[in-house]
């Protein structure tokens, strides 16, 4: 490949700096941030009585937030472990994306789950008095695991591309540079580096899939192993996971609509890409819609008495807008959409995801709180304002604080980063000019 | 015969003056020459059991309570009471939801206003069926779901069958809560509104007092209470004998006025225990509401 080419492609990817509209997005978004970093400092202060949270729904929003951020961080197995273990070639433009949505969710779904404790200031008694036998230790352990195999996936591909940025000295700052000196000098593009590097991302590809399975499926046994109606379920843990690679997947197609659009990608983030991503989310939602239906339709059929008021209120009563909402929302809609191909050019390809998103993140609201309403023996000798939940405002600018900080993440890393690996392009660009050759 | 009074009655009282002087030590000043109170003896002479078994005559006029035991080491506490296996069996008969068990418990717990650590139900089960109240505590579960989530080991089962919170270690996650099927749990949401007397108190697992922001509480069986040979403020509460406590062991259950065999007792009146198919193995036991005292008046659904 010529010369000309390849700069054009390294002039196309590296970082930019932030427009007019980047930059009050990431003002905004730090304006979220704040909020929620004051609603927390009330926490703390008066602690967890701010919140809506009460002795019968003990767990609210900050748990089904963390629920959604696990969920969504499974994508970066999905795209950079399992599409690169089956030798699928489109989806190197969309490692990177993926993998940072992984590593930024599951760092605000860490601390997330420090917000939702009442004793924050204790966190350290989890490895001084942790015992093994309780779900909450192994999600501590899968998490840790997953977030620095999730870190190691986005760094050893990052590597050559941190080479490329060092050579662009005069573009940058002086401490980005020598941020970028510190990340990847050692890289110096070398036969033998490539080869090991290679050979450790495939290690982890492998080792990410059950690392990933775990995560999702320990945060269902957080409560597939109570005996509460909706919650005692031997179907929980396949019903997190494809709804976690549904979401994931959503959040991946609406990232790659944003970069494309504000960083000029259409180049590199094609319409194959939007066309090929709409129908493994098509195919995504029909499998989770399937788990969805294993997950209501047989206890329905039963209809016991435990579980009859559980699910009678999220069918027809309190909670059955926000159901059907998620549902249609989540499944449904994007279906629809996706099915036909006009569906999946970028713009309505991206409101599926959206809605996905969404939707997703209202189905992970109605998995924690309806039941928690339902407990074996009636709600009883407590005040009134026990018997229902709606979250406090606390709650509300801490959990967007949390979205908003994963965000900013992203955001951060695609101005510091190439978002499209560039080293990886040049190959793919390669081989496909080679191919032509023949 | 009145010599060996008399002196019995100078030991005691040198005794009691004894305790005091001991008492005396723990103020600011241990040098204080204590003031050693002119007693009087009133002629009023009540019948006391000594340590040693033996049943002796005071004069009321020394009698003093005894300084509050010092509650037992945070270890102690966690191994619980060897030889014992404490049960509670609640007899739904004789319940028409006075509330006093609730009442003590909550004002010798120092529970926050609104939260029970003991509830007491208005319970039917089927809409031909008839109602009744049941009064529900901690289980005290062979098989407790929360100490089985609990990721700290802050709830625990000791060997007396009593299920306990250190509330210095729990990190307030609330696993144990979702995972208990009795509802029994409540949390600390805020600052608990305690006298500084008892705030200033180290916790114990025993008295769960004093409670703390951020942790879980719930009924503990009063261990503290059970240690000094008294039964648990609710048993002792309860105007109507409701409640029983006692020893498996033992196979003896009091509700104060009236002791039991446990194990005729349940089952002559056919005992049994909640959500029994959850394989929890609860410590408390229930007796039908059969031949009720009391008719079932819901004064709460009227209000």
């Amino acid at each position: 490949m010529d010369k000309l080419k390849e700069n054009q492609i390294i002039e196309d990817l590296l970082p930019q700096k932030f427009g007019k509209l980047g930059k009050i997005w990431v003002a905004s978004l730090m304006g979220v941030c704040a909020l929620g970093a004051y609603a927390y400092g009330r926490q703390l202060y008066y602690g967890l009585e701010v919140t809506s949270m009460r002795d019968y729904v003990s767990w609210g929003i900050y748990i089904s937030n963390f629920v959604f951020f696990v969920a969504i961080s499974l994508v970066g197995s999905l795209i950079t472990a399992v599409l690169r273990l089956t030798n699928v070639k489109w989806s190197t433009p969309l490692t990177r994306i993926a993998e940072i949505i992984a590593v930024s969710a599951i760092t605000f779904a860490s601390l997330i789950i420090i917000v939702d404790m009442g004793r924050p200031e204790r966190f350290y008694n989890l490895f001084i008095h942790g015992r093994l036998q309780s779900p909450i230790i192994w999600d501590v352990i899968v998490i840790t695991t997953y977030f620095f195999i999730s870190l190691l996936l986005l760094y050893f591909p990052l590597l050559p591309d941190l080479k490329i940025m060092i050579g662009y000295k005069e573009r940058n700052r002086r401490w980005l540079h020598q941020f970028y000196v510190f990340l990847g000098a050692h890289w110096k593009d070398k036969p033998a580096q490539f080869k090991i590097t290679h050979k450790a991302i495939n290690i982890l590809a492998i080792s990410i899939i059950p690392v990933a399975f775990s995560i999702h499926t320990v945060t269902s046994w957080l409560f597939a192993t109570t005996y509460r109606p909706g919650w005692d379920s031997t179907n929980f843990g396949a019903y997190f996971i494809s709804g976690a690679f549904l979401v994931g997947a959503g959040g991946v197609v609406v990232a790659m609509y944003v970069f494309r659009k504000h960083y000029k990608l259409q180049k590199y983030i094609t319409y194959d890409h939007f066309d090929r991503m709409g129908k493994v989310l098509v195919m995504l939602a029909l499998l989770y819609l399937y788990f969805n239906i294993n997950e209501f339709l047989v206890p329905a059929f039963k209809m016991k008495k435990s579980e009859e008021e559980h699910l009678l209120g999220l069918f027809t009563g309190e909670f059955a807008p926000l159901f059907w909402f998620a549902i249609f929302t989540a499944m449904f809609i994007p279906i629809m959409i996706l099915l036909f191909p006009k569906g999946r050019r970028p713009f309505p390809a991206f409101i599926a995801g959206l809605l996905v998103v969404v939707g997703s993140w209202f189905k992970r609201y109605l998995i924690v709180t309806p039941t928690l309403l339902h407990p074996f023996l009636p709600m009883h000798d407590v005040p009134a304002s026990y018997h229902h939940y709606f979250p406090s405002w606390e709650e509300w600018s801490i959990a967007l604080a949390s979205l908003a900080g994963a965000l900013l993440v992203i955001t951060f890393f695609a101005r510091i980063f190439p978002i499209i690996p560039i080293h990886e392009t040049i190959l793919e660009t390669e081989s496909h000019e080679n191919e032509k050759h023949f | 015969m009145k010599t060996t009074q008399n002196t019995r009655r100078d030991f005691l009282a040198t005794t009691l003056m004894a305790s005091a002087a001991l008492a005396a030590c723990n103020s600011k000043n241990p040098f204080t020459a204590e003031e050693i109170p002119d007693v009087q003896p009133s002629g009023k002479m009540v019948k006391l059991l000594s340590v040693d078994g033996e049943i002796i005559e005071v004069d009321s006029a020394f009698l003093k309570p005894v300084p509050e035991l010092p509650s037992v080491m945070n270890t102690e506490a966690r191994e619980g009471i060897t030889g014992k296996k404490f049960v509670m069996v609640i007899d739904l008969s004789k319940c028409k939801s006075v509330k006093k068990c609730q009442t003590a418990c909550n004002h010798m717990h120092h529970i926050h206003p609104g939260q029970n650590w003991i509830k007491v139900y208005p319970m039917q089960e089927a809409e031909h069926t008839a109602p009744y109240w049941q009064p529900t505590t901690c289980m005290h579960c062979d098989e407790p779901p929360c100490v089985k989530v609990c990721p700290v080991d802050a709830t625990f089962k000791r060997k007396d069958g009593i299920v306990l919170i250190d509330s210095d270690r729990c990190i307030g996650c609330r696993f144990c809560m979702a995972a208990c099927p009795y509802s029994t749990r409540v949390f600390n949401w805020e600052q608990p509104v305690l006298e500084k007397e008892i705030a200033d108190k180290p916790y114990s697992c025993e008295t769960s007092v004093p409670q703390k922001k951020g942790t879980v509480g719930k009924c503990d069986f009063c261990p503290d209470m059970v240690r000094q040979g008294n039964l648990p403020h609710c048993v002792s509460a309860c105007p109507n004998g409701v409640f029983m406590f006692g020893d498996l062991l033992e196979d003896t259950v009091t509700n104060g006025a009236e002791t039991f065999r446990f194990s005729e007792l349940i089952k002559d009146k056919a005992g049994y225990r909640l959500m029994e198919d959850l394989g929890t193995k609860p410590s408390v036991y229930y007796l039908p509401p059969v031949n009720r005292n009391f008719p079932f008046v819901n004064e709460e659904k009227k209000a």
